[in-house]
């Protein structure tokens, strides 16, 4: 730790008078059918780094996009040194000083670091000088602690030199605040460090930094003051010093669990899914060599009349543990078997003939085929034969429609214009009836952006389908989804599980620290 | 059979690129911005025939020229307008084009059907230089406007790797989303570079009128060398100045056959000599056309693809 850099920050956060470098006060943010933001107050002192900490979804992105200039809020304002602005987009944010960090660069791959950086810039000539732009870029890299070379190419930089790129980038153009969002959420272990470092030299200079994050283990070290969101709201605020991580746990995912849990009401029986010591590594032609493995050594079972359930925050191999189980991606090794049969090497199709159904978690587009009607849908997954049934495809269509109360105009009404709620009713009634007699499930996130009364609907369903005997995998950032559904848990951190638990709510504090990396 | 001859073919060779060089140069900037436009061939006849027209009406051979530029531009324009504004897909408009220029140029070429060239663009006379072996026909032998091709593949070169919008128009084609956020309108850059394509691709085919065609002919004008100038911007990387050796290597297929007439060879049927340049053009595409050779070529990232700004 950097003593000098310590003492900065202290002398500003003990200094009340001086307004804060950026602020929002009583901002609220609706998107259709969600309030992102609910009356937030939030702000950021010079030379001090406060955290924004929350689950997916807790409306901390939100919160950055509106004080970087991306989103304007439906009420409330924002203050840049105590005074009201009106940021119309991230270029007016920027003019006052603001910068965002994206968790998903924006750079241009085949351009130097220099032209990266200067892209843009009002104050360039018209004839570019390579020379002096070359020269400015390695003074700020230097300043602050991020080495890069001006002449190399981004394209071939790793994921830290480029959020290093950016950085400066925000640098070049006069940020005095700059938002990480989920700044390490790329980065191996050592760029993690070497960030941190560049954060308190900026600090020390007098910048401010807000760093959005869900990984609670990383960020008690770095911050002045963490603050929590939960469900678009500020949960609590602690000082350095007062932050304990069982209690920010707590902040972030110890709430009440407000929808009705579901057990499973039979004894388990045979064992449907099987899924052990898969280990899956990087692409070896990305060239990451640092990198950990994606997923290893994991190993579960699911049984017949149960539901098991995979938490998570996002990005710990969800999606991929999901790929390999339902064959569409080859683990480097491991061994899974679908109803007693093997089925690594052999292809999703082998797999889904296997009796394994797979709900993806992007339903439009990998589970559904938008441009398609629900008709066309459910003959996709029939047996290829050359000519295809429409009619009775029909009139299962129409029975799905009056059964799980579908809101469509008709089975041939393309997919795409069904709400989400409404489309994941026919993936799942796809999935769960239509298929060849499946008896494995696999969902991923199924009820992500619906709305209270679907999602009701939708856990309806997986606990018929478990009453009927399925064996369920369900993988879920939802926390409270898992709960709600599960027989067990278990909890995936980077690409491992951490921790197996039941179901029930006395697990949930432990579930919610493993899922931060905190378990023992 | 003497050396002469090929060293003529040659000057021919480098002759005939003109009109490669300038509908490449539109095609490249264009698509530099992220914009396909596969109309070249539409827009060349369209620029012949408006050429040929104002030409023989006024007997003005800038007047017709600049016609020719004029009625390019409008046509990128309405490409633009349609794929930028309202987002249509950029192959279909660029082969509606194809189709429009096609069929208004015969529509307006039907009275002047056969009839030889109004005005003709002159070669420089550089006196004693003309009369050096061999540099004197193939480097002093041509027209203002071929040299002035060449200057402008420096220029826009210079200007592509050189110059702030330079700089902010490959970055367009890359990754416009960055662009935007800096504050830069992707629409205006897109608008300005596919009009401005298409005015070159106008003056490609007025100068092929005056230079290169002896009379407008309805059936076969420009022979498809729109869509030769299309590979070429692949063949060349999105390079100004490699499309200027580009368009000599598809000039000089494109000549071999009348010098092979000329001569009197016969070892294949003219008819199948005739073929090799749009062969060529053929065996570019489809050799480079896969996503790696692509990215090594360094093809924009976002070619074609309609630019919406991502909120929620």
């Amino acid at each position: 730790m950097n003593a000098s850099s310590e003492a900065t920050q202290g002398s500003h956060r003990e200094n009340g008078a001086t307004p804060s470098a950026l602020s929002a006060q009583n901002v609220t943010k609706r998107f259709p059918g969600v309030i992102a933001n609910q009356h937030v107050n939030f702000d950021v002192a010079r030379g001090e780094v406060h955290t924004l900490l929350g689950e997916n979804g807790a409306g901390k992105s939100t919160l950055a996009s509106i004080l970087s200039g991306l989103y304007r809020p439906d009420e409330g304002s924002v203050l840049r040194n105590g005074k009201e602005v009106r940021l119309s987009s991230p270029r007016s944010g920027l003019s006052h000083g603001i910068a965002m960090v994206h968790q998903h660069f924006r750079l241009v791959d085949r351009f130097t670091v220099a032209e990266n950086v200067v892209l843009g810039s009002k104050g360039l000539s018209f004839v570019l000088q390579p020379k002096d732009i070359e020269a400015k870029v390695s003074e700020i890299s230097e300043k602050f602690g991020l080495p890069l070379d001006p002449r190399a190419v981004v394209g071939e930089l790793s994921a830290g030199q480029r959020q290093r790129v950016e950085i400066v980038k925000a640098l070049y153009h006069g940020a005095e605040v700059l938002l990480l969002d989920e700044p390490t959420a790329l980065l191996a272990p050592p760029e993690v460090v070497k960030l941190f470092e560049t954060v308190r030299v900026m600090t020390s200079a007098g910048k401010s930094v807000v760093f959005v994050s869900h990984k609670l283990g990383e960020v008690v070290d770095i911050s002045d003051r963490i603050t929590v969101m939960r469900d678009g709201q500020v949960t609590g605020s602690v000082k350095r010093g007062e932050a304990n991580a069982g209690q920010l746990a707590e902040l972030m995912v110890g709430r009440e669990i407000t929808l009705a849990p579901r057990r499973g009401t039979l004894d388990p029986g045979d064992v449907l899914l099987s899924v052990s010591q898969i280990h899956l590594s990087h692409d070896q032609s990305q060239n990451r060599p640092n990198q950990p493995n994606i997923l290893s050594d994991i190993n579960l079972k699911v049984c017949s009349g149960e539901i098991l359930g995979i938490a998570g925050v996002s990005g710990n191999g969800q999606r991929d543990l999901a790929e390999v189980i339902s064959g569409l991606r080859q683990p480097n090794q491991g061994e899974i078997t679908v109803c007693g049969l093997p089925i690594v090497g052999l292809g999703a199709r082998a797999t889904r003939q296997a009796g394994l159904a797979y709900v993806p978690e992007d339903r439009l587009g990998t589970g559904l085929a938008p441009s398609l009607s629900m008709v066309d849908n459910l003959l996709l997954t029939r047996d290829r034969g050359f000519l295809v049934d429409r009619k009775s495809a029909f009139i299962e269509a129409e029975g799905f429609i009056k059964k799980l109360e579908i809101k469509t105009p008709g089975p041939l009404t393309p997919t795409r214009k069904l709400s989400g709620g409404n489309a994941q009713k026919v993936l799942l009634a796809r999935e769960l009836f239509s298929s060849v007699a499946s008896r494995v499930l696999v969902v991923c996130s199924p009820t992500r952006g619906l709305d209270v009364g679907a999602v009701e609907a939708v856990h309806a369903l997986l606990d018929d389908a478990r009453k009927n005997g399925k064996a369920i995998l369900l993988i879920s950032e939802d926390l409270d989804e898992v709960m709600t559904l599960a027989d067990r848990v278990l909890v995936l951190y980077r690409g491992s599980i951490v921790l197996e638990a039941q179901g029930i709510a006395d697990d949930l504090e432990r579930v919610g620290q493993a899922m931060a990396g905190l378990a023992s | 059979m003497n050396s002469n001859v090929w060293l003529l073919t040659f000057a021919d060779a480098i002759s005939i690129a003109t009109t490669l060089i300038l509908a490449s140069l539109g095609a490249m900037i264009t698509e530099r911005s992220g914009v396909i436009n596969l109309g070249v061939e539409g827009y060349l006849l369209m620029g012949a025939v408006t050429a040929f027209v104002i030409g023989d009406s006024t007997g003005q051979l800038w007047l017709a020229l600049g016609s020719a530029i004029i009625v390019g531009a409008a046509m990128a324009l309405v490409h633009a307008t349609l794929t930028v504004t309202l987002r249509a897909n950029q192959i279909v408009s660029g082969l509606a084009m194809v189709i429009f220029g096609t069929g208004l140029s015969q529509f307006i070429g039907k009275p002047i059907e056969g009839k030889s060239r109004p005005v003709i663009i002159e070669k420089i006379d550089f006196g004693v230089l003309s009369d050096l072996p061999i540099i004197g026909p193939v480097i002093f032998g041509h027209d203002p406007i071929t040299y002035a091709t060449w200057l402008l593949a420096l220029v826009i070169s210079l200007y592509l790797h050189r110059t702030r919008p330079g700089l902010i128009l490959r970055a367009t084609g890359d990754a416009p989303a960055t662009v935007d956020a800096q504050g830069v309108s992707v629409k205006r850059i897109r608008y300005v570079h596919t009009v401005a394509g298409g005015a070159l691709m106008g003056l490609g085919g007025g100068w092929y009128m005056f230079a290169r065609a002896a009379a407008w002919n309805q059936s076969a004008t420009t022979n498809g060398i729109g869509w030769i100038a299309l590979a070429l911007v692949v063949f060349a990387s999105w390079r100004p100045l490699r499309a200027i050796a580009g368009a000599v290597l598809f000039g000089f297929c494109l000549q071999v056959p009348f010098t092979l007439q000329g001569q009197q060879i016969n070892i294949l049927p003219s008819e199948i000599v005739s073929m090799f340049p749009y062969l060529m053009t053929l065996a570019v595409l489809v050799g480079l056309s896969t996503p790696r050779a692509r990215r090594l070529l360094g093809a924009p990232k976002m070619l074609g693809q309609p630019f919406v700004r991502d909120e929620r």
